[in-house]
């Protein structure tokens, strides 16, 4: 029988979400680690009782949890995220150069193949890769050695790599987002990389067009064409057709074109989501409203869901990593807010419901499907 | 055995009990207490001081018979009550927020 599982990392722990293919009654496991602060928490693609979480706190640092039973249980992995070699500097707020420092793991891939590796994306930005299953870490210098990492800058949120998208066409070929660095493509399983800027326009920057320095906030890809990307970035919708060489704005007639996450319908590849949010100033919804936009044209033309939102008074944040979607073939559409709700719908985005509305402010949402 | 009282959290993450003993041989410094944690449970690396550097790390205070021994040396005996057993070294997670 089909059914789903949703992991939420919140500000003080995580939780397992249950229900069956109706989507109509959830069970609430957790929290787990309670708490500590769950940047993210992703199950295995290729073992869906594999799942790893990312347990940071500003007293005790960071950890990484292991769960092999779908997260009934979990065990501590390694958590020894050293650069590699002399790790140099990037560029501080203040624009001198700082020491590159570790600080938390914001996001973690596990392959699409294999259950023991698993790419993390941390803070201070840098991408670890552990092929036994988070036993141990090394870091994919390339990244940070390419070039511009001496001239990365951190946003108000810190230097943090935070997205992490495998192709799964192929298995050398990946992306990542860097706040406030921008978006970048590895070739070659991630010994070098290239930055793919091209089209980005961010007024907050000396050189709005320059090759990095974007506030890149997140990106997804559809599966079935892993050319087509799309990005919500500190401000404007953009999308690529050609594997990030160049970007375009499909913002269109969004309310707000700033946001944090964006996804894709899991069937429909020209269907993207996004949560428009007022500015960088404020940090919550336009007008009070929370309204998920819907395009079923790949971008510039949207439609507002509300259904089952709440369209008043409503004054909470969607982070990046917040939303997500099942396979079903009714597609399910989930996202966590910073006011400790997670509302789904289980008709691609007509109909909204909470399915818990207490919980921590909401960091990371995940859904694993099981058809 | 020198006796250690962890915070809560790290209670959980070493599944242990409010106390803890640890064997230390030489003399009891704060670095041979952690490394004789560090040791019995591998899972608190990283938690109480830096992997690389053994800096404390910056929320993390070490107290024992009422004194604050966080920014002694690592290698500075900790008192004679803690080393013969009769006091505990306290892992204390530092006071924060408002």
């Amino acid at each position: 029988m089909s059914h789903v599982r949703v992991l939420v990392g919140t500000r003080k722990g995580a939780f397992v979400l249950t229900s069956d293919g109706a989507r109509q009654r959830w069970a609430v496991d957790g929290p787990h680690f309670p708490g500590w602060e769950i940047y993210h928490v992703k199950g295995s693609p290729a073992d869906p009782d594999r799942l790893y979480a990312s347990q940071s706190s500003g007293w005790f640092g960071q950890l990484i949890q292991r769960s092999d039973d779908g997260g009934r249980t979990w065990n501590p992995v390694d958590n020894k995220f050293t650069y590699a070699g002399v790790p140099g500097t990037h560029m501080w707020y203040d624009g001198t150069p700082h020491p590159w420092e570790f600080k938390r793991v914001w996001h973690l891939e596990p392959s699409l193949t294999d259950r023991d590796v698993v790419y993390a994306g941390v803070e201070d930005a840098a991408l670890f890769k552990s092929a036994d299953g988070g036993a141990s870490w090394t870091e994919l210098s390339g990244l940070r050695s390419h070039g511009s990492g001496p001239h990365w800058q951190p946003g108000a949120g810190g230097l943090c790599l935070h997205t992490i998208v495998l192709d799964p066409t192929n298995e050398q070929r990946m992306f990542v987002a860097i706040s406030a660095a921008g978006a970048f493509r590895t070739e070659d399983g991630g010994k070098s990389w290239t930055a793919i800027n091209k089209g980005l326009h961010s007024a907050q920057i000396p050189d709005p067009d320059a090759d990095v320095g974007h506030c890149v906030h997140r990106i997804a890809m559809h599966p079935s064409n892993p050319q087509r990307l799309y990005m919500q970035k500190h401000w404007d919708v953009m999308r690529s057709d050609n594997g990030g060489d160049s970007w375009y704005e499909v913002s269109g007639n969004l309310p707000s074109d700033f946001g944090f996450p964006i996804d894709v319908h899991a069937h429909e590849p020209e269907t993207i989501y996004v949560v428009p949010i007022k500015s960088d100033h404020f940090h919550f919804p336009p007008d009070g409203k929370l309204r998920v936009y819907r395009s079923r044209t790949g971008g510039n033309e949207w439609e507002a869901l509300t259904n089952g939102l709440p369209q008043q008074d409503c004054y909470v944040n969607v982070l990046r990593d917040a939303m997500a979607v099942d396979s079903l073939d009714s597609c399910g559409i989930y996202f966590g807010t910073s006011g400790g709700q997670v509302y789904a719908s289980r008709d691609a985005g007509d109909h909204w419901t909470p399915i818990v509305h207490d919980l921590p402010p909401v960091m990371s949402v995940e859904v694993q499907t099981f058809a | 055995m020198i006796r250690v009282v962890l915070p809560p959290h790290l209670r959980s993450l070493a599944r242990v009990g409010s106390e803890i003993s640890v064997p230390v041989g030489g003399a009891a410094t704060q670095r041979a207490v952690l490394d004789a944690i560090e040791a019995a449970y591998p899972m608190l690396r990283g938690t109480m001081r830096d992997h690389v550097t053994h800096q404390r790390r910056a929320l993390v205070r070490f107290y024992a018979c009422e004194r604050d021994l966080s920014h002694e040396s690592p290698d500075a005996l900790l008192p004679v009550l803690v080393a013969e057993g009769r006091e505990p070294l306290l892992v204390v997670g530092a006071m924060a927020g408002g």
